[in-house]
Formats: structure tokens, C-alpha cells, sequence
């Protein structure tokens, strides 16, 4: 199986690789390849394009692979970073241990090492396993140009399936987890496999316990929308009351109103539902008693 | 080095890049001109006649195309071969450094773990990549660890007590 002819650029800066890209008719950024190889093999559009002319690699530029901590501003995850970076790295275990293992929960081995975080944020597959956990511990997407920068919450990148607000020239360069006061986080995901599978569902919940009470509390959804979706009645019930079986129950019934599944070949609408219902309770339950981890 | 590469293309007559990449592979380097949409999988098996790796799926779903990147298994399906230019390679005709086999080869024929043989370099390689992170793997960890590879004969259970038993552990060979 052959791809189609395309240049090649291998910039070592994002300000090169963001000129590259609107210099350049039919440019798309490569990093993994996951996504844009298996595309191109297919013959399936690239951002609309029916092939890409160009790709503009981001092999050269070192800085967005980084995993740090940044005092004051939280967990800085370099859109580089591949899932397995994200899987082993001590810092996202130490802190939101969650995020470790919503990237570990993802395809297999082999496309781990390969696959990047930004990558898997603005291919805006529905059932993409980091934006829940993300958007739920309130993660920022830094999006970089040569004309500028500009930092939007994450859940504000999706425009619809396959769809993101990126603007040509812009580059996902960093996804930031910031300090907060969230006191444990979860991340379910329902596979028909437990390797190599999409989620057919998946639920991300971050919150504050104070005493018994959930004091604030962020609920996300992945594959029941055509974006990854926050859960702001879900959220609001919750918020300011004891997470006793009841609650929850209720919590898990406005959960399954609260999304907007589809049938397909993975699963049907109303086993999406229920599910949503099932893992919302099981991620908060999970946050409350493991925090992050 | 990216200005390097950039400006280390050629444009031949028929208006097409090429570039000059050198990979290291099993310990040597070579050097090959390359188009842009060479991928990895081809450049080893059409440049430098390793066909030790395997062509599946091409894909990335089935692992058989499974090389060591930098010590990382990834399948050299997805990736073209100018972006693993300066990159160190291994491929099954690589796992052995000496002139016996590497471990795992040895228990995988000893423990039936073949059969086709189709899936059995990128299984090896990503069972090398395990051990070498995890020297005493549990069988559920084995499991994890080969998930990126798709054996349609074995059922899997000999290939993941060849693995076991390569790791030093004793398991009983049926």
C-alpha cells in the first residue's frame, strides 16, 4: 500500500512550522501519523483536502515533547507528547494519575509510542479517550501562529466531528492541566475490546470533596456527541450535595438525558445511555475515594 | 538538523523531493534517497532486503510491520521513512546480537509459539520491548504488552507462555 506524493518539511520551530503551513496551499501538520497516515493510505480528506500536498513535521521541534510541571500554572503537556510519554509520565502520576491512565486506555503498544496527545485532540474522533479527563480537570489548549498565540478551554477546540476552531497556521502546542483545587479525578472508558478499541462510551469526572459534600465538580463525555462534551446539569445536581447511593443514582438518570448518543456498528443509542448512566456514578465514586489516581 | 533536512532534498525531473536519509538499522547505517512517501516498512524491505518485517494490515492495527524504534515497538507502517532518519532501528533480523538466537526466539519455537510465522517478528520485538521495561512480566502484563499484535493461528496462549518462559520463569511446555 503506497501513499500519494507529498513534500516534506521538517521545521525546527513552531513559528516554522506555522509559516510552512500558510505559506503553503494543501499543507497539514504531521506528528504521529496515527491519524493522517491511515487517512492518506485510504484515500480519505485531510482538513477538508481531498490529499495533502504537504506535510509539515513536528520531528524537529523539541520543546512541544515535553511533560513538565510549572509552578503557578500547572501540568504543561507538550502537544508532542505521545500517549505513552503521557502513560509513563512520573509527573501525571504523582498528580492526576487519571490522565495516565486514559492515555494507557487507548489502541495498543505500538500506536501509543506514536500517537500525540494534541493528535488525538484535533482529529476530533467523538470517541476520543484524552479530551474527557482533560476537559474535565479543566485543561487549556494553547494554540501558537507565526501572527500570534491565543489559549482557549479545551472543550471550546471542537467545532463538530472531525471539526476543531483551529485556524489555518495554528498549532496545538500545549495542553495544560492547571493547579486546582479538584481532590480526585476518573477517567471510565467502555471498549468492545480491551485493547486495539474505541470507547463506545466514555466519562471523565473531576471534584472537590469538603466533609462528605462535593463541594464543585466537572463531569465530561466522550463518543455519546459529535463532540466531546461537558455535563453541566449533571454538574449542577451534584454540586453542594452528599454523594450517597441515591444522589448518585438520580446524578446517573440525568446523565442519560443529559447526552446525545447515536446508533452505530459499536453500539446502539439506548446502550450508550444507560451506559453513560452506569460509568458516570462508577468515575464519581472513583474521584471520591482514589483522588487522582 | 531540520534546516539540514529540509535543504538536503533534491528535486528530480519528474518535480518530486528526495531526499537523502541516513537510518540506523541493526546497528549499521544506511544511507538510501528517498521519495517523501517512502514508509519505514517499505524502505526496510525494498532498500535493505530485510524482510524479516512483515507487511500486514499496513494499517497499524495488526503489529506485524512491529520494529523497535529507539527501543520503542511502533509500527514501521505509519511511519515514513524520512522521520526516522537519525533514529536507531531494531528489526527481527537485528533482536540477536550474537550468532545464536536472542531468547525469545529460542522459546518461541521451543513452546509451539509458531505456527504461520506471519505475526511472529513483530511479536518477538514487541515482547523484546516488554522484558526490557519489564524483566518479570505477569501473563496479564504479557497480554498487554503483545495487545498491538494479531496472531490468527495460536490463539496466543503458547505465544504468551513462550514469552513467560523467556522472562526466566518456569511454565510448563505441553
Amino acid at each position: 500500500m503506497y501513499l500519494p506524493d507529498f513534500d516534506y518539511y521538517a521545521p525546527e520551530s513552531v513559528k516554522g512550522v506555522s509559516e510552512m503551513l500558510l505559506e503553503r496551499e494543501g499543507s497539514v501538520i504531521l506528528s504521529g501519523g496515527t491519524d493522517l497516515m491511515t487517512k492518506m493510505k485510504n484515500g480519505l480528506p485531510v482538513n477538508g483536502m481531498a490529499a495533502p500536498k504537504a506535510l509539515i513535521s513536528l520531528k524537529n521541534v523539541h520543546r512541544m515533547k515535553k511533560i513538565e510541571y510549572v509552578k503557578g500554572k500547572g501540568v504543561v503537556i507538550g502537544g508532542a507528547a505521545t500517549c505513552n510519554d503521557i502513560a509513563y509520565s512520573e509527573i501525571l502520576h504523582e498528580r492526576y494519575n487519571s490522565v495516565s491512565g486514559a492515555a494507557q486506555s487507548m489502541a495498543a503498544n505500538q500506536v501509543r509510542n506514536a500517537g500525540t496527545v494534541a493528535g488525538n485532540i484535533v482529529a476530533a474522533v467523538p470517541s476520543a479517550d484524552m479530551p474527557p479527563i482533560l476537559i474535565a480537570l479543566n485543561a487549556e489548549a494553547k494554540l501558537e501562529s507565526a501572527k500570534g498565540e491565543r489559549v482557549l478551554p479545551l472543550e471550546e477546540v471542537f467545532a463538530g466531528p472531525g471539526r476543531t476552531v483551529l485556524e489555518r497556521g495554528e498549532v496545538l502546542t500545549e495542553v495544560v492541566i492547571p493547579d486546582q483545587a479538584m481532590t480526585g479525578s476518573a477517567y471510565f472508558k467502555y471498549a468492545l475490546r480491551k485493547a486495539g478499541a474505541l470507547a463506545v462510551v466514555g466519562v471523565a469526572a473531576a471534584l472537590q470533596m469538603e466533609g462528605g459534600v462535593i463541594k464543585d465538580i466537572r463531569v465530561a463525555f466522550g463518543a455519546v456527541g459529535p463532540v466531546p462534551m461537558r455535563a453541566p446539569k449533571v454538574e449542577a445536581f451534584l454540586k453542594g450535595k452528599e454523594a450517597t447511593e441515591d444522589n448518585l443514582d438520580a446524578a446517573a438518570d440525568i446523565a442519560r438525558q443529559e447526552c446525545k448518543p447515536i446508533t452505530d456498528h459499536r453500539a446502539s443509542e439506548e446502550y450508550r445511555r444507560d451506559m453513560v448512566g452506569v460509568f458516570t456514578k462508577r468515575a464519581v465514586k472513583k474521584a471520591i475515594a482514589q483522588g487522582h489516581n | 538538523m531540520s534546516s539540514m533536512l529540509s535543504e538536503k532534498f533534491l528535486i528530480d525531473n519528474d518535480g518530486i523531493q528526495r531526499f537523502l536519509v541516513t537510518i540506523n538499522v541493526n546497528g549499521i547505517d544506511y544511507t538510501r534517497m528517498v521519495k517523501a512517501n517512502t514508509v519505514l516498512v517499505n524502505f526496510l524491505r525494498d532498500e535493505l532486503d530485510l524482510t524479516g518485517t512483515k507487511r500486514g494490515c499496513e494499517m497499524g492495527d495488526c503489529g506485524s510491520c512491529t520494529v523497535l524504534v529507539d527501543g520503542k515497538p511502533m509500527n514501521s507502517c505509519l511511519m515514513l521513512a524520512v522521520e526516522a532518519e537519525g533514529k536507531q532501528i531494531i528489526t527481527i533480523e537485528g533482536v540477536s546480537t550474537s550468532e545464536n538466537l536472542d531468547v525469545l526466539q529460542e522459546k518461541f519455537l521451543e513452546y509451539g509459539a509458531i505456527q504461520c510465522g506471519y505475526c511472529s517478528a513483530g511479536m518477538i520485538l514487541s515482547a523484546k520491548a516488554l522484558l526490557t521495561r519489564n524483566p518479570h512480566p505477569t501473563y496479564e502484563e504479557v497480554q498487554e504488552g503483545i495487545s498491538g499484535n494479531i496472531c490468527r493461528c495460536t490463539g496466543y496462549v503458547n505465544i504468551i507462555r513462550a514469552i513467560l518462559a523467556a522472562s526466566g520463569q518456569e511454565v510448563e511446555n505441553y
